[in-house]
């Protein structure tokens, strides 16, 4: 690993002024970010250390919001009586991801900028195939090779990697926002819209390798804003080749609210089928007034999948993603 | 200019105050060195292993403030104040085993043995946590320390007899 500085302001807005370096990275828990400093993927000259800024891991209701602070650690999320009472799912997700020991370290944060799990991105440098996000222009050796791993929605021909976080996928269903913090201010942001698909990037004029977020540089994630809906029950599914401490397949978190059986609101969210959590907008909207049965939910979302393109080895998503859809909405309604 | 040139003035290294295994050291690291190299290359601390050094083994598990991590993902620099109990902090002063290296012992929760430091000290944090409500619920807390040997029934087994050892 290369030398850096290394600075552990006391407030955030000491924080923002060091950001302002060139080659300056953030570090909270830094179970992500150490790794891409071992691999060659980021190579900061300054590391700004956010992990102990007052405040900013708490978790607390704030009028008809959960507020989930982004120092909050997974552990601490996954087993909040404030999170299984509100936003189950998104505590289901948090305890279904990495291991004991990495979830006593990762923040809620950070966890939502981990970059893609591909095999042929996450490896030391210097790479001997082609990966745009490596090494932009130099192709993409996961469309041509081994692509089990590979979107199914929103990818371009130059990337077909997917996002790797179980937590954003459920921030996704529950319809969370970020609150983002610079030296500039606060904006808050849906985490629906975090995120961007390579298709998204490359429509807004963007890389589609590269660009993966709408973080301004500078921004910091300071929260997560959750509504909270009463009347509404949540869920996380996750499907991986082992039971525990594995990346996922695909993943699916369902939030539904049930009146005598029939469905008032539903809200349905896909994880590692796209480079952002992938909302089943088709079936969340002609599922409202319908009873909650596997055969119109079946129809419904094969509706949204109709929108999938696959890889030779990606081809398997199709048919894991629906049912992973159909059995979490059973289950968040059962 | 290259770009080392470029990195502004700071000094080299940073003192660090943090305590190990009850002890108080005040310690001069650079900022890149892991708490895992640290305790293995400069305090001599080899119990804790260096498997993957990238978070997916859990040979390196520790306890900061009390909470189970892998040393490779910590900087030195993140430990300021913090207190930190390696294996070689398990056993009393008199060298008395701790309940939880008793029961390993006893039920043979080990072959080549080079997992088990992190085994142990992750047993310590998950019974202490109240994960052990049954087989299942270890063998889930007990993911991140990954086993070789496939010595995984007999851990399940020695961190149940160490719970129930220690009422919980």
């Amino acid at each position: 690993m290369k030398r850096f500085t290394y600075d552990r302001p006391q407030l955030e807005g000491g924080a923002f002024s060091l950001l302002e370096q060139p080659e300056a990275s953030v570090i909270a828990g830094g179970t992500e970010l150490l790794n891409w400093m071992r691999l060659g993927i980021a190579e900061p000259d300054h590391l700004v250390d956010i992990a102990r800024l007052p405040g900013w891991g708490e978790i607390a209701l704030d009028g008809e919001t959960l507020r989930i602070g982004a120092l909050a650690t997974l552990n601490k999320v996954g087993e909040h009586p404030l999170v299984d009472a509100h936003a189950r799912a998104l505590g289901e997700a948090c305890l279904l991801a990495a291991s004991a020991q990495l979830r006593n370290r990762a923040t809620i944060g950070g966890n939502v900028l981990q970059r893609t799990r591909c095999v042929y991105f996450r490896a030391e440098a210097p790479l001997t195939w082609g990966c745009n996000k490596r090494q932009p222009g130099s192709g993409c050796a996961a469309i041509a090779g081994h692509s089990d791993d590979a979107a199914i929605f929103g990818w371009s021909e130059s990337c077909a990697a997917t996002h790797p976080s179980d937590p954003l996928v459920a921030l996704a269903c529950l319809d969370a926002e970020a609150e983002l913090h610079s030296a500039s201010g606060v904006r808050r942001l849906p985490v629906c819209d975090l995120h961007l698909s390579q298709v998204e990037a490359e429509a807004e004029g963007e890389d589609g390798a590269t660009a993966e977020n709408r973080l301004e540089r500078g921004e910091l994630i300071a929260a997560y804003l959750i509504p909270l809906r009463p009347a509404s029950r949540s869920t996380y599914l996750k499907v991986r080749d082992r039971q525990s401490f594995a990346y996922s397949r695909v993943t699916a978190a369902a939030s539904v609210e049930l009146e005598d059986g029939v469905i008032g609101a539903l809200r349905i969210a896909l994880g590692s089928v796209a480079q952002r959590p992938w909302r089943l907008g088709r079936a969340e909207q002609a599922l409202v007034g319908e009873r909650l049965e596997e055969a119109s939910l079946l129809a419904a979302i094969e509706r949204d999948m109709e929108e999938a393109r696959t890889l030779p080895g990606s081809d398997y998503k199709r048919r894991l993603a629906r049912n992973a859809a159909i059995r979490a909405v059973m289950a968040a309604g059962a | 200019m290259s770009r080392d040139t470029q990195i502004r003035e700071q000094p080299k290294t940073h003192e660090v105050r943090i305590r190990v295994n009850g002890e108080e050291r005040v310690t001069e690291v650079e900022a890149r060195t892991s708490l895992l190299d640290w305790l293995r290359e400069a305090i001599g601390l080899t119990g804790t292993k260096k498997g993957c050094n990238e978070g997916a083994c859990g040979s390196c598990t520790v306890l900061v403030d009390g909470r189970r991590m892998n040393a490779c993902m910590i900087l030195v620099v993140q430990c300021e104040g913090s207190a930190v109990t390696t294996v070689e902090g398990l056993a009393g002063p008199d060298g008395e085993l701790h309940p939880v290296q008793r029961a390993f012992s006893a039920c043979d929760a080990y072959q080549c043995g080079y997992c088990t430091p992190g085994q142990l000290i992750s047993a310590v944090a998950c019974i202490e946590e109240g994960h052990t409500g049954s087989e299942e619920e270890v063998r889930e807390w007990m993911s991140g320390n990954l086993c070789r040997c496939s010595a995984y029934p007999q851990i399940t087994a020695a961190v149940m007899m160490a719970a129930e050892e220690l009422g919980r």
